[in-house]
């Protein structure tokens, strides 16, 4: 994550209401042909709107496959690599009430950038046991990777610049569903 | 609210929002203990130094479990078997110890202050793991965070210390946390132990158990500290039991049927406590050994992850 300039004006709108629920039907149809159906799949969110795309995800799956997926929260605040480049962590809790071992983890986030949060996240799932396979979904793919990191499920590719930021609203947090690119304001 | 002092000395020099952001802290930790593989990366390659000038089973234990949870490297010092012994003074050993550059020094000493003294002679950050008759942050914010857990909230509780007050830095510092908290404190036991300031802390004062224990939502009981405490305060430990030991009995009789039975350890079955009180259905006494190492890693996390207390302090 990049350090938030203050005042931040909207640039476009990438994804509207519709757009970001068409993308997620999608990927939810991608991950049940990908692995065959919804057997030993599992979703694990990254905080904070991670957790909720894969709510949505398997309420997705449920509704075209009929099977209830577990959703796990996922909070990699202790497997950051900057840690000490930032102030005191704030940590919350990590909620995965059932075992990864063994089964498929599709790792849900909202924005992937540099990789390197997606980095922590697999250091921090494998500590917990060792799932037989780990996807990555991702709403929004901005590139500037630091690592080779790839993403298996992708709502948008999105070319950005660096200096912009790219903001995934969603009506628990947000008020609205939109995903749309912010960009400083010149003084 | 974000954490940004450089040491963890006492409770009452602490605001609500910092209580609230430790407590907060350890909750969101303590999934750690349930873990197959309990360790996580975060303090990589910071060193924590124990250094312990009394005795301590709980309190250094859980420290380092927690240092070693958080993947740091522990060392143990304690005065006897060191220099210490040998006549070093306390600074004296602990600038040694500092031009090792240790990230963060717990310290227990049986003087009040020699943690303070610590936190202004080293640039590293220093948690005070208990020091004399005055403060022990750690053991409160365990019980703060047990009585959470149990009773989801802390406005409004109202909680009795009951025993040797005037002895205690585990009741001052509970006393400090909890009025911030908006939790009502009653203490209780003989007037021998109980301090002159505790009106001034706002806490009620009761020289009686039956009335101190009535409709309240915790009782703490205390250890009678005989290291710490000169000849003469009580008649005798039979007699100390016979009017503040809390008894099956007691409990029926005068206490809520919810209420939560805390010690801070260690307990002396039969004089404070009796053993059926003791590992009876509302004590919790374990369930604060279990929650004090998610505390003390959430300490550590605080004071020495992020742009660590050492380097922004330098």
């Amino acid at each position: 994550m990049t350090a938030r300039p203050s005042r931040l004006r909207e640039k476009a709108e990438v994804l509207d209401t519709a757009g970001l629920d068409r993308a997620l039907t999608r990927i939810a149809h991608e991950i049940l042909e990908r692995n065959g159906g919804a057997k030993d799949v599992t979703f694990v969110g990254l905080r904070t709107r991670g957790v909720t795309l894969a709510q949505r995800l398997a309420a997705k799956i449920a509704a075209i496959d009929g099977t209830s997926l577990p959703v796990g929260t996922l909070d990699i605040t202790l497997y950051r690599d900057d840690l000490d480049m930032r102030g005191a962590p704030v940590v919350r809790a990590t909620d995965i009430p059932f075992s990864v071992k063994d089964k498929t983890v599709v790792l849900v986030d909202d924005v992937l950038f540099t990789g390197r949060t997606i980095r922590a996240a697999l250091d921090a799932l494998i500590d917990l046991g060792r799932p037989k396979m780990i996807q990555l979904a991702i709403l929004v793919d901005r590139g500037h990777r630091e690592l080779p990191i790839r993403p298996d499920y992708i709502g948008k590719n999105l070319p950005t610049s660096r200096r912009e930021t790219v903001a995934v609203r969603l009506t628990e947090h947000d008020g609205d569903d939109r995903v749309v690119i912010e960009e400083p304001e010149e003084a | 609210m974000g954490w940004t002092r450089k040491d963890l000395l006492t409770i009452r020099e602490l605001e609500a929002a910092e209580i609230l952001t430790l407590v907060d802290t350890a909750a969101s930790l303590q999934e750690i203990a349930g873990r197959e593989i309990k360790k996580v990366p975060a303090l990589r390659g910071k060193t924590i130094v124990n250094l312990f000038y009394e005795n301590s089973t709980r309190t250094r234990t859980s420290f380092e479990i927690a240092g070693k949870w958080l993947s740091a490297d522990v060392i143990n010092f304690s005065a006897s078997g060191s220099s210490a012994a040998k006549g070093e003074s306390f600074v004296d050993t602990a600038r040694n110890i500092a031009a090792m550059s240790p990230d963060v020094v717990v310290v227990r000493h049986s003087s009040s202050g020699a943690p303070a003294l610590l936190a202004r002679e080293l640039s590293c950050a220093i948690v005070n793991a208990g020091d004399g008759a005055h403060e022990h942050p750690t053991q409160a914010l365990l019980d703060l965070l047990t009585i959470r857990e149990r009773k989801g909230h802390f406005e409004g509780l109202s909680v009795a210390i009951v025993g040797d007050i005037a002895h205690s830095r585990v009741a001052r510092s509970n006393i400090h946390g909890m009025k911030k908290l908006g939790m009502t404190v009653t203490v209780a036991g003989p007037p021998t132990l109980i301090p002159p300031y505790a009106q001034e802390l706002g806490c009620k004062v009761s020289y009686r158990l039956e009335d101190a224990i009535r409709d309240v939502d915790v009782i703490m009981m205390l250890r009678l500290q005989q290291e710490r405490m000169h000849a003469g305060l009580i008649p005798s430990l039979r007699e100390y039991s016979r009017y503040w030991g809390l008894t099956l009995d007691r409990l029926a009789a005068h206490a809520r049927p919810d209420v939560l039975i805390m010690h801070p350890g260690p307990v002396n079955r039969g004089v404070e406590l009796s053993p059926e009180v003791a590992d009876g259905p509302y004590s919790v006494i374990l369930d604060q050994v279990a929650k004090g190492v998610a505390v003390r890693m959430a300490v550590l996390l605080l004071l020495a992850g992020g742009r660590g207390a050492t380097e922004a302090h330098q």
